[in-house]
């Protein structure tokens, strides 16, 4: 293991940051991985975030939320980003619809890609425009989402009337068409109402017509089904289902939920500790998964089929973000760590057109090594 | 609705007279009469006197007169001044008082949530602090301090507005100033909190996500909801204010309520104090009330009537 080690690292006079032209993955989605025949995901990028890096300033010094975070986005496709809490998901997804408040906040490096514009780059007024019109966030507690003193109508319709010059009788129609849309009946007389005579399900049926109803090109759903129960997350994950079919809206799906990825995700991306680990289609990722993080994750998932009483968590603790580790992050939890791990982050290797992963293990000069 | 609203009146009746009632108990329990101060008269002119007032009856049954006095709403004349009836001394004074009084809220309410506002949006910022300096400065300057430190300089060394007396608009803006200037600082810290509360809450950022504009996300949907807290203490401030003009009429020498009433309780001159007591609590009272119907416009979550429920 040693001698491995040694080589690796002299065989790598590796700039440290994850190699950038050979992390996009290479054109043509099997058409095999579609889940459905009526999906239609082209191959044309509609996002892009290359070397994303945010840090938040706090008393007790910058964290290091989000440190070089790169993937694409095709027209029409849910991306699933999962990893466990802290890891950067959220933070990615806010950076991405310019809600990162800045200070404490802070864009150290990187882009965001939309429309040939970086919307980094952008001022306050040119983000407006983005957002909500092109872009639109769906949030995680529906509790909270809707403002409380406000009729959903005029929640509904604000949005629409503040990008596009219609008559409000034209928002209201638009809006009655959305509530319908979502699967709320008697739309008429529910945008009178208040968001506090509606259940959850109904409220995250709201907050999802709110954020469509400018017809927008990405939807970024953070843990969209976290605050419901069971049967009402399924509700609203066939609804996506749906809506995605009928409108061809590309989703950018933020959750630790590996039930829900399964259920509605066409490319899953893992996060850990900030950095986006390994990054396949839903088969790759579920069947091969090659990073020894994911394989933990899918591990840690209780199984009803098999007859184990107890849980497999994935032994310690993400590391302080505050001061990242220079090698791996996943180094001091992972069974197969390698002295090489502690030390330099390992690049980039692509296994197939879509799947990549940034591991030692998988490094082509680690099976010259070995074999 | 409506039921709410009688149920709410027929309390505020039990209030005022809850308050009525003290009052007479308190009246009385101070040493002293309307006629002390005449030491040469005789003790038949007294008893007249007493008789005339029907100051000679039983206690039971001058609380009965004063219980009718205040169902008739006629308190008789003053003592002081038997020409003028208590109802003309509260026809006289009240408008004044309450020109002052609502004056000064109205500045305190506008100001108070301005300054709030900029505070929590700015937060940490210069404004912020500047704000924040003024609230603690402004909370902890009486208000009889500041009248008389206003009148030396702008009134008197800089001669900029008149120093006293009740004529024209003029004449309002310094008293109107040391009035709200303690309200104004508790308004605005009581806002900067509740506001920076509501702008970390998740419709803001939702706000946000639809690309409003940032005055619409403070308007629209922030406001509304950060003036709760606002709302709540508006009540007693009013009470405050109101009470509070006694001490900036007497420092401006404005012809307000203020006067009569400080003279009145000197005086022992009951039947003004009982006139104006009853009158004043009924009107806090009744501000109190509408202070609650106002809770329900700015949160459709409180409801006032308890059936007619969701959907």
């Amino acid at each position: 293991m040693d001698v491995i080690g040694q080589q690796m690292a002299n065989a790598s006079n590796l700039g440290d940051a994850p190699a950038k032209s050979e992390h996009r993955p290479g054109s043509g989605i099997a058409t095999e991985e579609k889940r459905k025949q009526k999906k239609t995901i082209s191959q044309e990028v509609m996002l892009s975030v290359r070397d994303l890096e945010v840090s938040f300033k706090t008393f007790g010094g910058e964290v290091q939320a989000i440190r070089g975070v790169s993937f694409d986005l095709y027209k029409g496709e849910t991306l699933a980003v999962v990893g466990e809490s802290g890891c950067g998901k959220s933070v990615t997804a806010n950076t991405i619809m310019g809600l990162i408040p800045q200070p404490p906040g802070r864009i150290r490096n990187g882009e965001v890609i939309f429309k040939n514009r970086d919307l980094t780059k952008l001022n306050k007024k040119a983000l407006r425009e983005i957002q909500g019109v092109d872009i639109s966030m769906i949030f995680q507690d529906p509790m909270t989402a809707l403002n409380p003193t406000l009729k959903i109508g005029e929640q509904l319709i604000e949005g629409l009337r503040t990008h596009h010059k219609v008559s409000r009788a034209e928002a209201k129609r638009k809006a009655v068409e959305m509530l319908t849309l979502v699967g709320i009946s008697n739309p008429e007389e529910r945008l009178k109402q208040y968001p506090h005579q509606f259940s959850g399900g109904m409220r995250q049926r709201i907050v999802i017509a709110i954020a469509l109803i400018c017809e927008p090109e990405l939807l970024i759903a953070d843990e969209p089904t976290t605050a419901l129960d069971v049967t009402i997350q399924a509700q609203i994950l066939e609804l996506f289902d749906e809506i995605q079919h009928k409108t061809g809206v590309g989703v950018i799906l933020i959750t630790h939920d590996l039930g829900v990825v399964a259920k509605i995700a066409d490319r899953i991306a893992v996060m850990y500790a900030g950095k986006i680990i390994e990054i396949g289609n839903k088969r790759e990722i579920f069947y091969n998964p090659q990073h020894p993080y994911t394989q933990g994750l899918l591990n840690s998932v209780p199984r009803l089929d098999l007859q184990e009483e107890e849980l497999k968590p994935i032994e310690g603790t993400p590391p302080d973000l505050f001061a990242p580790p220079e090698g791996c992050p996943f180094a001091a939890r992972c069974p197969y760590a390698m002295e090489v791990c502690d030390r330099i982050y390992p690049a980039t290797t692509q296994l197939t057109s879509q799947h990549t992963v940034d591991c030692w293990l998988q490094d082509p000069r680690a099976k010259a090594v070995l074999s | 609705m409506p039921l709410y609203i009688l149920k709410r009146f027929i309390m505020m009746i039990v209030t005022v007279l809850i308050i009525a009632t003290l009052t007479f108990v308190l009246m009385r329990a101070i040493p002293g009469s309307p006629f002390d101060e005449e030491r040469t008269s005789n003790p038949t002119i007294q008893a007249n006197l007493e008789k005339f007032y029907k100051l000679d009856q039983p206690m039971p049954i001058q609380y009965l007169n004063y219980l009718k006095s205040i169902v008739t709403f006629d308190y008789g004349p003053s003592i002081k001044k038997p020409n003028e009836s208590v109802n003309t001394l509260l026809a006289r004074g009240f408008p004044i008082s309450f020109e002052l009084g609502m004056a000064t809220i109205i500045v305190a309410v506008i100001s108070g949530i301005i300054l709030g506002t900029f505070a929590a949006l700015r937060h940490n910022g210069i404004i912020d602090y500047g704000a924040m300096t003024f609230a603690v400065v402004g909370i902890s300057i009486p208000n009889f301090v500041l009248a008389t430190l206003l009148i030396q300089q702008v009134a008197v060394n800089w001669q900029l507005l008149p120093p006293a007396t009740w004529s024209s608009p003029k004449h309002m803006i310094l008293p109107v100033i040391a009035l709200a200037t303690g309200p104004t600082a508790i308004i605005a810290r009581l806002t900067r909190a509740s506001m920076l509360e509501v702008l970390t809450q998740d419709y803001i950022k939702m706000a946000r996500a639809k690309g409003l504009t940032p005055f619409r996300i403070v308007a629209r949907h922030a406001l509304r909801n950060a003036l709760m807290p606002v709302v709540t203490i508006m009540g007693t401030m009013l009470a405050g204010i109101l009470t509070g003009t006694f001490v900036i009429e007497k420092i401006f020498a404005i012809p307000g309520m203020g006067k009569y009433f400080v003279d009145s309780i000197n005086n022992r001159d009951y039947p003004v104090i009982m006139g104006s007591t009853v009158f004043y609590s009924a009107f806090l009272v009744f501000m109190l009330f509408l202070v609650d119907i106002a809770y329900g416009f700015l949160d459709p979550r409180i409801k006032l009537h308890k059936k007619e429920g969701e959907v």
